[in-house]
């Protein structure tokens, strides 16, 4: 579904990402771990498209198609979707209204019907009863006033809505508490089927718990160093980031 | 400017008014005459304010000096019902009062049966037999000792509308005052003044739209004076959507009475330049107002806010929130001032004025200013200045929406956040109608809306 080949990005003067390559097929539920700084949330940030950070080389094929060359809108509406770690606040523009206008320009784009408002509503509570989010959103201004954990709610309830084919959460964990934790960690394993990828980043391997990997990589410095199955994020949480910067340093040498 | 063009724009309208004196003596208005005289005296001293005025700093009046406007009542035009048919609001019943250059015009209103309702008629006719009341408030409120816009419409008041609203009568139809101003050969300058009156106990919803005809360039000089009786309930929504060439300076004056509660809606899209005084005095105990505006301005479009907010009792409470979107060359100035006097402790009062930019020329000034002479007051006020929120077109971007429908939702949203305080449901929807046409891609909205 997704194959990153020798990703190069840079913000300003400054090179985040140093050639990364991450091959992710349909099914699958990918972790990327790595210390801070190390550019896991730059990598989400680039495949949703953000443009602040500058591609210098490198491609990214999405279902067969060049991913770099897609608006973020583009891509959304293709089926890829970034739970972001600092959801944005927009006063004045209604959940529901934002949530419309988002399902319909996918469903546009999928050449399917848009719904009215009556088909919108009837949809929107039926999702919002399974994640077990309040009707009140919907009258609320998009993330306005939510506490942390409700911002990361909603971010999945828009994935739970959207139905996206490629999930990515940047660091979603951070600054969960247990609970909050485990509502986001059901949402995401609800989605989990064997047509749609998701690509958990994350700083702590707590998330991991309940979201089992099928893969976990180790991003340092802008390059994925090493990967395993979910046993490395156990040994990574045990041991912390410092034997995987020993051994790249030791290969470096040898 | 120099001497001599001071002196002819003064003599202008020193030349108007002698004109105006001799037609409007013996149709039953001499009783006015002393006052218009007063004011007219006062406007040839103090003439048009100029950029060395503090209270005018932002806002350069030599092009409306320039220009040699006449006055309306010597144009005459009829308009039918169809030609006005664009400006009204769906959806609403009740008195509706139309003025046409402005005259008020019979034909085209509808000011409702009287009995135990609200005197909803035209300022001309009332001048002529309905002087109770004028007497009482006409010319009290609106001081013109020291502003030359009021001092000049005081001078050549003639018509405009007048709403009594008896005591304990709750109007449930918002009353509307339409003026409108039509493309003459010649700019016309006109100057309605509008008397609103709540008797003790009372409720009313009144607004007041300026709209041009066939565009053109023309002078709206308006003066509304309100007097809210103890414990009445007023929305005033004020809508200005006259052509790109238009002047408009308008003066809202409100007066309130104890527990009395006012909310004064603005809403300006049109204009060339456009001086928008709002000016309420909490002279009774425990009164509260909000005053909430947006201003949307682009091209070369001049809107100057400026608020007036006195505390003269003790336990009032205001609440100021101006949105201003400015786009293209365009310009705009929000200035807040607050007065608390001596007396009035326990004064609550809060500004906010919030500006969007959206080119790299258009302007702002925003201009905070508290006077407090009481000690026990919660004063507070903010304003902020800012560009698109990126991160927020990224988010609404990365759900899907497209980059223009993004921006669209963006600038709606934040439009309506003023919108949402308008809490009369059809004039809230026109308004969002309104504001969605201006923006350079409303169309969008209208799907997703």
């Amino acid at each position: 579904m997704l194959e990153i080949t020798n990703l190069h990005v840079r913000a300003g003067n400054h090179e985040i990402l140093k050639g990364v390559n991450l091959k992710v097929n349909a099914g699958d539920v990918h972790s990327i771990m790595g210390p801070n700084g190390s550019g896991k949330s730059t990598l989400a940030q680039v495949l949703a498209g953000r443009e602040t950070y500058e591609v210098t080389e490198g491609e990214i094929l999405y279902v067969g198609k060049n991913l770099l060359e897609m608006a973020p809108e583009e891509r959304a509406c293709e089926g890829v979707f970034m739970a972001f770690q600092y959801p944005v606040e927009i006063p004045g523009v209604g959940s529901a209204q934002f949530l419309k206008a988002a399902l319909n320009a996918m469903r546009k784009a999928r050449g399917l019907e848009e719904l009215d408002a009556m088909e919108f509503l009837t949809l929107v509570k039926e999702k919002l009863k399974v994640l077990g989010v309040e009707e009140k959103l919907l009258h609320r201004s998009v993330n306005e006033g939510f506490s942390g954990g409700e911002k990361k709610r909603n971010e999945i309830f828009q994935m739970t809505l959207l139905e996206p084919r490629l999930c990515i959460m940047d660091e979603t964990d951070s600054g969960l508490d247990i609970d909050a934790l485990k509502v986001v960690a059901d949402g995401v394993n609800r989605l989990r089927s064997p047509d749609r990828a998701i690509i958990v980043v994350t700083h702590y391997q707590r998330l991991l718990n309940y979201i089992i990997p099928d893969y976990v990589h180790v991003l340092l410095d802008g390059r994925i160093v090493k990967s395993g199955g979910k046993e490395l994020a156990l040994e990574l949480e045990e041991r912390g980031y410092a034997w995987v910067e020993e051994e790249v340093r030791a290969a470096g040498k040898a | 400017m120099s001497g001599i063009a001071v002196t002819q724009e003064r003599d202008h309208y020193t030349e108007h008014f002698a004109r105006f004196e001799k037609a409007t003596a013996g149709n039953g208005q001499g009783w006015l005459q002393p006052v218009r005289r007063a004011a007219m005296a006062r406007f040839t001293e103090l003439g048009f304010p100029t950029t060395r005025d503090e209270e005018w700093r932002f806002t350069n009046l030599a092009p409306l000096v320039a220009i040699p406007f006449q006055l309306a009542r010597d144009t005459r035009i009829e308009l039918s019902p169809r030609d006005i048919e664009a400006f009204q609001l769906p959806g609403l019943g009740g008195a509706q009062l139309v003025f046409v250059n402005g005259r008020y015009a019979p034909a085209l209103s509808s000011p409702g049966s009287s009995g135990d309702g609200p005197t909803v008629r035209s300022l001309a006719q009332a001048i002529g037999d309905d002087r109770d009341v004028l007497r009482q408030h006409l010319t009290r409120y609106a001081a013109y000792h020291d502003n030359a816009f009021s001092a000049l419409n005081t001078a050549f008041m003639e018509d405009g509308a007048l709403v009594h609203v008896p005591r304990g009568k709750v109007v449930e139809e918002p009353i509307r005052l339409l003026f409108v101003s039509t493309a003459t050969a010649e700019p016309i300058a006109t100057h309605p003044r509008n008397l609103i009156v709540l008797d003790e106990d009372s409720q009313a919803v009144i607004v007041e739209d300026y709209v041009s005809l066939g565009g053109g360039l023309h002078f709206s000089n308006v003066v509304t004076e309100v007097a809210v009786g103890d414990g009445s309930v007023l929305s005033h929504y004020m809508i200005e959507r006259e052509s790109h060439e238009a002047f408009n300076v308008s003066t809202l004056r409100l007066e309130q009475g104890r527990s009395s509660n006012v909310a004064s809606h603005t809403v300006l899209l049109g204009g060339a330049l456009v001086r928008n005084n709002v000016h309420p005095v909490l002279a009774g105990e425990g009164s509260e107002c909000l005053i909430n505006g947006l201003f949307m301005a682009t091209g070369r479009q001049h809107m100057d806010n400026f608020m007036r907010v006195e505390h003269a009792s003790p336990r009032c409470d205001s609440r100021q929130f101006y949105h201003g979107i400015l786009d293209g060359q365009s310009h705009g100035v929000f200035s807040g001032r607050i007065i608390v006097h001596k007396d009035a402790q326990k004064t609550d009062a809060k500004q906010t004025n919030k500006n969007l930019l959206l080119s790299l020329e258009a302007q702002i000034d925003s201009k905070p200013q508290l006077e407090i002479y009481a000690d026990d007051v919660k004063c507070t006020h903010g304003a902020t200045i800012g560009q698109m929120d990126q991160d927020a077109i990224f988010y609404l971007r990365s759900r899907g929406i497209a980059a223009d429908a993004a921006r669209a939702l963006l600038l709606f949203g934040f439009a309506g956040e003023s919108l949402a305080r308008m809490t009369v449901e059809p004039i809230r929807r026109h308004l969002e109608t309104l504001v969605a046409q201006w923006l350079p891609e409303g169309k969008l909205l209208e799907a997703i809306r």
